[in-house]
């Protein structure tokens, strides 16, 4: 089985993290695996993508075009990305950020306020983990057991404070509803 | 077997460098391959190597030809832009015979061009690149593992045949994370008794130089290295074949191109279309054995190139022309996708059939 995810938003809100992590608990999982960044030039701001593939077969082009799964953290994001889902995909839609529905009828849509969740939580900055746990909570791409071996290996040690947090940020949003 | 880790193809180069015995990095900062000066930046320090970011990306690769010298493993890295203004230096380096480690990380071009992925720096590492008569050893890598196998080979060969060797990667090979495994220390121990250390009073003078104001002098340094090439041309062509058994028609492609292009051999297969691939692993010296053979079986060739086609003349050499050559292909940091590139495969099938 293939899996390929898109994950789309703006700088700084974690794109890359999240997308490392998928690939992270892929790579524990034994899958084949590419995570592919696209950004501009900017430090900071600007628009942020992450392609991430997970397959049992070796990955072919890393780059995603028409994903399985968008994950999509703000508007430009959706309207951007919305028309390439393939058919029978999944969206999931931060809908704190973005007002309007999805407007295609033959893809899965997910709902969740994940911003909304984050502040509500004291962890204002991980919305893109939340998103992480409803991901893994509709897709069954990676598995939901073991995320904390795969977070240990994206959290540098330097900072290992932020394992706790970022465990319960992907809890809220597997449990979300 | 060590562990699979994840590493940018950036980092895996520089990694894999370390490990390889490369001590001495010399570089000036470019995107898309900032990951690797940085990288080093940090580890170079705790293993008493050099990181030195210098002034510019001549002085950069002055400084690789004088570590060369002394017969340590070195290397400098860039993007596009960055190794034009090495390629003064890198002539000199070929002119002297010395081993060195080139990276170059391409983007779009020309000029300062963009930040994105491309290949067309293809004419500029194959065919010399600077001034006079020479080659490097040109490796493009098609995965991270590659990136950092390939990272050690480099080294290997430019030690072994005593010249400078390039790694060809893009901005994608460079900013793309895949699990690899990284090589083990390296034991090479190459004789290098022609280096620059030091005679303690007791051999004579060694002289590293490319300059020779005696034409025939000049002459003979050139026939010397061209018979030199000759071998490498003979031993050291590498390729992968994909699905070529049965292939009627024939995809070469090299790195980024060559993993898009697979997709699009699959999915042609599933069409019933019998399509294979050629990718060249070594750039230089091209692999003209296998395209040889293949123009005496399929009926045409794709090749699928992030330029405007430069590969493609290789192609056309290696195969005499016996059959049709078509180009696919995006410039500027733009990507064909694998669609675009089984369109092409189609459109040469439809035409033929």
């Amino acid at each position: 089985m293939t899996t390929q995810l898109l994950i789309a938003g703006f700088g700084g809100q974690g794109v890359l993290f999240a997308g490392k992590f998928i690939a992270y608990k892929g790579l524990l999982e034994g899958r084949q695996l590419s995570w592919l960044p696209s950004y501009g030039p900017e430090m900071r701001g600007g628009t942020a993508n992450c392609s991430v593939i997970l397959s049992d077969d070796p990955v072919g082009s890393p780059i995603v075009a028409n994903p399985d799964v968008l994950m999509a953290m703000n508007l430009p994001s959706l309207d951007k990305y919305e028309n390439d889902v393939v058919s029978g995909g999944v969206i999931i839609v931060d809908s704190t950020l973005i007002e309007r529905k999805v407007e295609r009828d033959d893809v899965k849509v997910c709902y969740i306020p994940a911003t909304k969740l984050a502040q509500q939580a004291d962890m204002p900055k991980l919305a893109n983990m939340i998103m992480v746990g409803k991901f893994i909570k509709e897709t069954n791409a990676v598995s939901y057991e073991g995320i904390t071996e795969a977070l240990k290996k994206v959290i540098p040690a330097r900072k290992a404070e932020m394992l706790d947090i970022n465990l319960k940020a992907i809890e809220i949003g597997y449990n979300a509803e | 077997m060590s562990e699979k880790v994840l590493m940018k193809g950036n980092e895996a180069i520089a990694e894999a460098a370390i490990r390889a015995g490369c001590r001495h990095y010399f570089g000036y900062p470019i995107t898309p391959q900032t990951e690797l000066a940085a990288y080093m930046a940090k580890r170079m320090p705790k293993i008493g190597g050099v990181f030195l970011q210098a002034e510019s990306e001549v002085a950069a690769i002055n400084m690789v030809y004088g570590v060369a010298g002394t017969g340590l493993r070195v290397m400098t890295s860039s993007s596009s832009p960055g190794v034009s203004l090495k390629q003064e230096g890198i002539s000199y380096i070929a002119g002297a015979d010395l081993p060195a480690l080139i990276v170059n990380v391409q983007r779009g071009g020309p000029g300062l061009g963009g930040i994105q992925p491309s290949q067309s720096d293809y004419f500029q590492a194959t065919k010399g690149g600077g001034h006079g008569d020479y080659h490097l050893i040109v490796l493009a890598p098609s995965s991270v593992q590659e990136m950092a196998d390939m990272t050690v080979l480099a080294f290997d060969l430019a030690d072994k045949y005593r010249m400078p060797a390039m790694l060809l990667a893009d901005g994608t090979m460079g900013q793309m994370m895949e699990p690899v495994v990284l090589p083990e220390p390296s034991t090479s121990t190459v004789e290098k008794p022609w280096a620059i250390t030091g005679t303690k009073m007791q051999r004579e003078h060694n002289c590293i130089n490319s300059l020779y104001l005696q034409s025939g002098d000049l002459e003979r340094t050139n026939f010397e290295r061209f018979e030199k090439y000759k071998v490498i041309e003979e031993n050291e062509a590498l390729y992968e074949e994909f699905m070529m058994d049965d292939a009627e028609y024939c995809v070469v492609a090299f790195g980024i191109a060559a993993r898009v292009s697979k997709n699009a051999v699959v999915a042609a297969r599933e069409k019933g279309l019998k399509v294979g691939m050629i990718r060249p692993i070594t750039l230089w010296p091209f692999p003209k054995k296998p395209l040889a053979a293949a123009a005496d079986k399929v009926k045409g060739f794709v090749s699928v190139e992030l330029s405007m086609g430069q590969m493609i003349e290789d192609v056309k050499l290696a195969t005499e022309c016996k059959k049709p050559v078509v180009l696919c292909n995006r410039a500027g940091g733009m990507i064909p996708s694998p669609e675009e590139v089984l369109a092409s495969i189609e459109k040469m099938a439809g035409g033929n059939n």
